[in-house]
């Protein structure tokens, strides 16, 4: 055919692949994580998800891979941008962070395995690749990481408000009155797929190996500020002040009974049982109607 | 010249009001065959809400009234009116009253505000099932300040209290303002349409959406009727 065609073939070739590289570029560029110092790209991350995750969350991402009839709770639904455990406000995208520590620590008492097999750079590109399955990881903004104030001391004043604020805020209608996932509503909760689930029970067993979003008091913290996206348990950011959340992390952890901890060693020293506290709270309680006086002016007299 | 200008001016004096108030379409929804019979609420859970009825209370999701008509449907332009991407200022409210949502149905544009108020003397949660917008959950106990919310996108999202399961509702997020809800006669209008072909649609919650096709040339008003056939279950 002559040079000056195979120089035209060369050069449709080299633009070709110019354009793909561009576009590839341009595409894993929108999808990444950053986790500390490491940086994930979707591109690199597809390979761990086929192998992993496909069996369970499917090859679109929504959860329903070839296992996820068979299990429960079900795998998680990518496609929604719609997560548990995060550091950021209600219908908020969970932080890179949040996504890691989830891929690390597993979901206890779910099928999800805490994935040491992976290695710290596989974990974000898998991650990665995770968020290609919504747009709204490329439209929504980043929600703001929640501040966390300092802890305060562990006494049993702070339990004892935080016993009121379990009253208060009604937590014991899912939670049960000691924490046992059996209050009045427990039995009829389902989750936003209309599964039926379970509020957390405190009670059971005398360590933290079933928190399913990490088990320090700042993890339980978060838990009820930021709430359970995709399940009954909601945010409470608007109706608690932060200091009055400490207090509840503290009379939550008296609820683990079985459990060695400050909370409960403070509970002891007190004699076992949470002293009542004046209300000094958040939530005002509707107020009374006004008595009308039922005597008449000048009746004194 | 003088012909056509009276031409010209005759026919904007005809056709004018038309293009300043528009043109209406109005009708009546109603069902055919038997809806299935409503389901009491046990509220004896929550006392403090139980009390508010002395004959206890029905779930709302098929609600009629005389003549076969049925409530709480919503009924919108669906195509060609310009998508209305700014909202109006005013907020819809959306109250949790005696364990309930009031109204069961609300509409509400793109963006608008959506204030959520708690009327009773127990905590809810408000938690908006959206698929296409974020989906939420916030606690309010009583006694708070209302609750103030958006959404970006249209959907018809059900609402749900997870601690009164009872509790079901309808956020209907529109992108026009061309819409209204059934009250017990079932009637609906839909004023100030500029003339044009528009697809109106009716969505029940239960019995799904039907849609009519509808022109308006000028300020007429166009019938367009809706029927739905009840579900047995």
């Amino acid at each position: 055919m002559g040079r000056a065609w195979n120089r035209h073939i060369l050069r449709r070739w080299i633009r070709t692949r110019l354009l793909l590289g561009v576009f590839s570029a341009l595409s894993a560029f929108a999808q990444e994580t950053h986790v500390g110092n490491l940086t994930g790209h979707a591109a690199a991350g597809k390979q761990f998800y086929r192998r992993f995750c496909i069996g369970c969350h499917g090859p679109f991402g929504d959860g329903n891979g070839e296992n996820a009839p068979w299990i429960d709770p079900k795998p998680r639904d990518f496609t929604s941008a719609t997560f548990k455990c995060r550091s950021t406000p209600t219908g908020m995208l969970p932080t890179d962070q949040d996504l890691y520590n989830s891929v690390a620590r597993g979901f206890t008492n779910s099928n999800m395995p805490h994935w040491d097999s992976l290695t710290r750079h596989s974990r974000v590109d898998l991650l990665a690749y995770i968020k290609t399955f919504s747009a709204r990881w490329q439209t929504d903004k980043a929600g703001d990481v929640l501040q966390i104030p300092a802890e305060p001391p562990i006494t049993i004043q702070s339990i004892a408000h935080g016993s009121e604020l379990f009253q208060k805020l009604e937590c014991w209608k899912c939670h049960g009155q000691q924490g046992r996932g059996d209050g009045p509503s427990a039995s009829t909760l389902t989750d936003s797929r209309d599964n039926p689930i379970r509020p957390y029970n405190f009670a059971a067993g005398s360590d933290d190996s079933r928190f399913k979003c990490g088990a320090e008091n700042q993890d339980i913290y978060k838990i009820f500020m930021t709430g359970l996206d995709g399940t009954p348990m909601p945010s409470f950011a608007d109706v608690i002040q932060p200091d009055d959340a400490w207090d509840l992390v503290h009379f939550l952890r008296t609820l683990q009974v079985n459990r060695k901890s400050k909370e409960n060693d403070a509970l002891r020293t007190a004699g076992g049982k949470i002293p009542k506290v004046e209300t000094k709270d958040a939530a005002p309680a509707t107020a009374p109607p006004a008595q009308p006086d039922t005597k008449p002016p000048g009746a004194e007299k | 010249m003088r012909l056509a200008k009276s031409f010209v001016i005759s026919a904007a004096l005809l056709l004018g009001p038309g293009l300043i108030f528009g043109g209406t379409v109005s009708g009546k929804v109603t069902f055919t065959g038997t809806p299935v019979k409503a389901k009491t609420i046990d509220m004896s859970k929550e006392p403090s809400c139980a009390k508010a009825y002395s004959n206890p209370p029905v779930a709302e999701s098929v609600v009629t009234g005389a003549g076969n008509t049925l409530e709480n449907v919503v009924v919108y332009v669906s195509t060609g009116a310009p998508d209305e991407t700014s909202a109006p200022s005013h907020a819809v409210t959306f109250e949790q009253k005696n364990c309930r949502y009031a109204p069961h149905v609300i509409a509400i544009q793109v963006n608008q505000e959506l204030k959520v108020v708690n009327s009773d003397q127990t905590s809810h949660n408000i938690h908006p099932l959206a698929r296409a917008n974020r989906e939420w959950n916030k606690s309010q106990p009583p006694g708070t300040p209302p609750l103030s919310e958006k959404f970006d996108k249209e959907e018809f999202i059900p609402v749900k209290c997870n601690v009164h399961p009872w509790m079901r509702g309808y956020l209907a997020v529109l992108t026009t303002s061309h819409y209204a809800i059934t009250i017990d006669d079932g009637k609906f209008a839909l004023p100030n349409l500029p003339p044009g072909k528009y697809t109106i649609t009716a969505w029940h919650e239960d019995y799904g959406t039907r849609t009519a096709d509808v022109t308006i040339t000028g300020s007429e008003t166009k019938s367009v009727d809706f029927s739905f056939a009840a579900k047995a279950y």
